[in-house]
């Protein structure tokens, strides 16, 4: 009897003790919703949806606290990968948030720049340079088109500009052709 | 906007598909007219009739092009193997039915042209069997050709009780299955005057009559040689295998084949492109499964002829075998997926 | 000796129409009023303009310097005027603008200094930054640049050096009659490609269709003596030019997509590359011209040496359009791409300028549903499932489309060449490819952004830390200032305390 509850107890502690060694050595990183969800996400870091930047969006999706159409830059396709993710009915872009727009960079008039380093401090993704009293660049290809560096700036320098279609960015329509209309027939 | 490239195209157009599928038709027909007379010719012209019409009708609800579809050929297929496959005195309310099922039900409300997952004729025949089990296994006796009988029969005037029989597989099977009967396949056969020297009377020449269509229908490159092939050697193999065992329970592989819808199956029925599988694996699949099925049913089941049945099981594992026979890709193929030959 | 040839399943037989241009010799065109050079001809990065308005280039003058690893230089194809250096408009079928050098030409037509490359000499990577240099790229029409691709591979060397005169494509003759005239060149340019990529044998490909190139190359052989090269008609069917198919063909070898054919010991060039080559090799002359079929709805069909820069319409102009014509297309029948307008100049890819017709390529009926028909997959050179791919991308469901294999799909058009329901499939299949790489591009910076945010977090985290650490420090040494300068006060009172006890004690004693 004693025998039998030894064995029973050192077994249970065997495997307690592997048990908790899985879940120390193979514990999942993070949570990995939260992380599928923010790899949707466009990681503009705008804060249109209303949370400081695109993972703790994404944080509170995963806890239920946001719906999944917050998100501007993402758009339409966005949500609707959102909504494939998560299960969920797609539903159009909420209003209140912003619409989507065409995607954009920043641009510095390098003219009337006066290098105060208020848009750097305030670029999510430290695509702005340069230095106290320097004029400053939007390095383009980092520039996420956030617009976060519009409005600190005190003289209005930064514009955003629609990045131009060229020879190869340009995409292939879809295939539409006239289909007869049921008058011809 | 000008369109792109390829600027050239084979003049080939589903229109001529399904043109090539009812020429192919025609020696089948041919024969059949000169063994039960007149009546397939009006069933086909009823057939063809009510599907234009409920074809436009579905088309102008579905607001789709009407010109562009309508003489696309594909109703008018589906209406020739209804009238094809349906007793050639049925009444004609009984065709409109059919021909309505498959247009209406099968084809357009699963989508339309492209998209059935079901071939529709045998959607139809599955349906008009099982709701009218006497109607439709009432044929004509072989040889009779009285054009103004059928005519009344038909339209509903008479009633053909005289002439009236069932088909060699009915009834071979019903003889098959009547314990007390004791009889055997080749009892049958001499007592029978539905049975020919090999299958039905007048039946095998019906068949020839679709094989020499479909085998040019093989050559004209509209079908491929898979489905028949598959579907002919299975049925062959099978009813061969049983009739070694057991020649007085089971009819041997030339009844099978020339008897029935095996022919039209084969080459006209089991080689719907849009309900059947596409890769050349998996139509072999297919069809085998779709004639095993077809003796099993023949054999064992209830119905007269077993591929309108079988025809709508395979339908279902279509997606299954297609995603499964996928041929290798030029360069994944070989020894080493760097295809060296 | 018959040698054993292999086959690849699928495949068309269109018209050919080859007699049509294939008749007279080829015509060197003349130098047009204006030469319009676009910077990007090839695959890869687009190369840096060297030139400025105002500036005086001569003939085979660099102007465009290659950008990145894999890129390819652009030379004035005339002496003459830089115009400007500005945005015109491309041979792509997008109708878009990109960076173009405007030359004047001043009628000299003077070349600058050239001069031949002792290449045996040399080391294999100095002759390769010779043929960058030179601007060499596939002339085939996929302009890849060639010096990326004449490498020996892991082994050492090419088992078979695959040069491809097979020229499938319906209309186009320019590689024919460069053949039948200038054999002797383009052997002697293989024989040079035989040597850098120290290949075992050299099968030049010509489809049987050719019978007169087929001769001229063989009587080249022997003319040049040059050994282990030999001559191979392949049989005549569509897309037997593509290079992965004739690789199939001539040697049995499948060449997956996304493997380099080194890998399995063969390379390909088109036999216009190896004229180059030998053109860049043995004379120092850098690629700016190239012959181009002009066939379709013109008068007098015909092959021509066009400098590169050429606007197209000169070139048709020598031919005569007729006047019903509707378009130009760049390229043949099959894979060619309209042009948005006949002002777009001649490139490096351009084999032929087809002009068009609405009777010649008459729009197509109207797109009918799949009927599964097969006849797509049966026609499919890759041994794809051409309706699956359509089905998934007019679906837009993309990830499937990429199951079937999409990016296998060389885009030769067999499928929708042969489909019943005249479905534009390659469409299709282009505009599943570009919202593919739309979004894998998307991804990627998404990706970077991700990153770089994480890391600002990151450091104003750290900062902000530093900063509380220093304020803390800060504020414990004022403390401790303070504490220092309170006991000093302290005893002050201290003593002020004793002091008026003391006095106290005093005043009352
Ligand atoms: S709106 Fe979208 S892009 Fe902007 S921070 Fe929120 S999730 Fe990121
Ligand atoms: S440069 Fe301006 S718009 Fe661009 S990422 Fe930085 S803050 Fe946003
Ligand atoms: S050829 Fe056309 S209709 Fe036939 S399967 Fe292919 S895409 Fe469908
Ligand atoms: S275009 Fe692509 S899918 Fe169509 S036949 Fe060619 S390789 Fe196959």
């Amino acid at each position: 009897m004693l025998e039998a509850l030894l064995v029973m107890a050192l077994g249970s502690v065997i495997l307690g003790g592997a048990l908790g060694f899985a879940a120390v050595k193979f514990r999942v990183e993070g949570d990995p919703l939260v992380e599928k969800i923010d790899a949707i996400l466009p990681q503009t870091q705008c804060g249109q949806c209303g949370f400081p930047g695109c993972k703790p969006y994404a944080e509170a999706i995963a806890k239920g606290e946001a719906d999944i159409n917050c998100c501007p830059p993402g758009g339409e396709d966005g949500i609707r990968k959102l909504a494939d993710l998560l299960g969920r009915e797609f539903k159009p872009l909420s209003g209140e948030h912003g619409i989507e727009k065409p995607k954009s960079t920043a641009v510095i008039d390098e003219n009337i720049c006066i290098g105060c380093t208020l848009c750097i401090q305030a670029c999510p993704v430290d695509a702005i340079v340069g230095a106290a009293k320097q004029m400053h660049t939007v390095v383009a290809s980092l520039c996420t088109g956030c617009e976060l560096c519009l409005e600190p700036c005190p003289v209005d320098c930064i514009d955003m500009k629609p990045i131009p279609e060229n020879v190869e960015s340009w995409k292939w329509k879809f295939p539409v052709f006239a289909i007869q209309s049921r008058k011809a027939a | 906007m000008l369109n792109n490239s390829p600027f050239v195209r084979k003049p080939a157009s589903v229109q001529m598909v399904m043109l090539k599928v009812l020429a192919a038709l025609l020696p089948g027909i041919a024969v059949y007219v000169w063994v039960f007379g007149i009546a397939v010719l009006v069933q086909i012209a009823i057939a063809s009739i009510t599907a234009l019409v409920a074809e436009a009708t579905m088309l102008s609800i579905r607001k789709k092009p009407l010109r562009m579809f309508l003489f696309d050929g594909s109703a008018l297929v589906t209406a020739w193997l209804i009238a094809l496959t349906l007793p050639s005195i049925a009444p004609w309310w009984l065709t409109v039915l059919g021909v309505l099922i498959a247009i209406v039900i099968a084809k357009h409300l699963y989508g339309g042209l492209g998209q059935n997952p079901f071939n529709p004729a045998m959607v139809a025949f599955c349906a008009l069997i099982v709701a009218y089990p006497q109607l439709m296994s009432q044929w004509p006796a072989a040889g009779f050709t009285d054009a103004a009988a059928e005519l009344q029969a038909i339209f509903g005037a008479r009633h053909l009780d005289a002439v009236v029989m069932a088909t060699p597989l009915d009834a071979l099977r019903t003889a098959l299955h009547t314990p007390e009967a004791h009889a055997t396949v080749s009892g049958v056969f001499g007592s029978n005057a539905a049975f020919g020297n090999i299958g039905g009377k007048g039946w095998e020449w019906i068949a020839l009559g679709y094989l020499i269509g479909g085998l040019w229908l093989v050559q004209q490159r509209v079908v491929t040689w898979h489905v028949p092939a598959a579907f002919l050697g299975t049925l062959g193999l099978a009813a061969l295998l049983a009739n070694l065992v057991s020649p007085d329970h089971y009819a041997g592989p030339l009844f099978h084949l020339l008897t029935g819808g095996a022919m039209l199956g084969a080459f006209f029925i089991a080689t719907d492109p849009v309900s059947g599988s596409t890769t050349a694996r998996g139509k072999l699949i297919f069809a085998a499964g779709l004639a095993f099925l077809t003796w099993i049913i023949r054999v064992f089941g209830a119905y007269p002829d077993g591929i309108a049945f079988a025809t709508l099981l395979m339908n279902i594992c279509v997606p299954l075998i297609d995603m499964y026979t996928q041929p290798p890709v030029f360069g994944y193929k070989g020894r080493d997926a760097g295809g060296r030959p | 000796m018959l040698r054993q040839l292999f086959s690849f399943n699928g495949g068309v037989k269109p018209a050919y129409n080859k007699e049509q241009s294939n008749q007279m010799p080829i015509a060197v065109a003349p130098v047009p009023a204006e030469l319009v050079i676009p910077l990007h001809q090839s695959v890869g990065g687009t190369p840096r303009p060297l030139v400025q308005a105002g500036e005086h280039v001569k003939k085979g003058q660099l102007i465009g310097d290659p950008d990145g690893f894999v890129s390819s230089s652009v030379h004035a194809s005339t002496s003459g005027l830089v115009k400007a250096v500005e945005p015109r408009l491309m041979p792509h079928t997008s109708g878009l603008s990109a960076l173009c050098v405007v030359i004047e030409p001043d009628g000299k037509d003077e070349w600058g200094e050239i001069s031949p490359m002792p290449w045996r000499d040399m080391e294999p990577d100095d002759v390769r930054d010779v043929l960058r240099d030179s601007g060499v790229v596939g002339l085939g029409g996929a302009v890849f640049p060639s010096y990326l691709k004449v490498n020996p591979g892991k082994q050492g060397h090419l088992d078979t050096l695959v040069i491809n005169g097979a020229e499938c494509e319906p209309f186009i003759t320019c590689d024919d009659m460069q053949m039948r005239e200038r054999g002797e060149t383009i052997v002697r340019g293989a024989a040079i490609l035989r040597d850098l990529t120290k290949a075992t044998r050299v099968l030049i490909g010509i489809e049987d269709n050719k019978p007169e190139a087929i001769t001229a190359m063989k009587a080249a052989v022997t003319t040049t003596g040059e050994s282990r090269i030999e001559i191979v008609p392949v049989p005549t069917r569509y897309p037997a030019g593509g290079a992965k198919q004739l690789i199939r063909v001539l040697t049995g070898i499948e060449v997956p997509h996304g493997k380099r054919s080194t890998d399995y010991g063969v390379q390909c060039f088109n036999t216009g590359t190896a004229y180059a080559i030998y053109e860049a090799l043995e004379l120092g002359r850098p690629l700016i011209s190239r012959i181009v079929t002009v066939a379709g709805n013109v008068e007098t069909a015909r092959n021509y040496e066009v400098r590169i820069g050429t606007p197209m319409r000169e070139v048709v102009a020598l031919s005569k359009a007729k006047p019903d014509t509707d378009r130009i297309v760049m390229g043949g029948p099959m894979m060619g791409f309209a042009m948005p307008a006949d002002t777009v100049p001649v490139v490096k890819a351009t084999n032929c300028i087809l002009v068009g017709s609405p009777t010649l390529f008459p729009p197509p009926p109207p797109e009918m549903p799949c009927i599964r028909c097969g006849e797509c997959a049966r026609a499919c050179p890759t041994d794809l499932q051409p309706f699956e791919m359509y089905w998934f991308s007019r679906a837009k469901i993309f990830g499937k489309a990429q199951e079937y294999n999409l990016f296998d799909c060389i885009e030769c058009g067999c499928c929708a060449f042969v489909c019943p329901s005249r479905i534009p499939l390659v469409d299709y299949y282009r505009f599943a490819k570009s919202e593919i790489w739309a979004r894998e591009k998307e991804k990627e910076s998404a990706d970077v952004a991700r990153k770089r945010y994480e890391y600002r977090i990151d450091r104003e985290e750290r900062e902000k830390q530093e900063k509380a650490a220093k304020l803390a420090a800060k504020a414990a040494e004022t403390k401790a200032k303070l504490a220092a300068a309170g006991a000093a006060d302290e005893n002050k009172a201290l003593i002020a305390a004793a002091v008026a006890r003391a006095q106290e004690q005093k005043d009352r004693g």
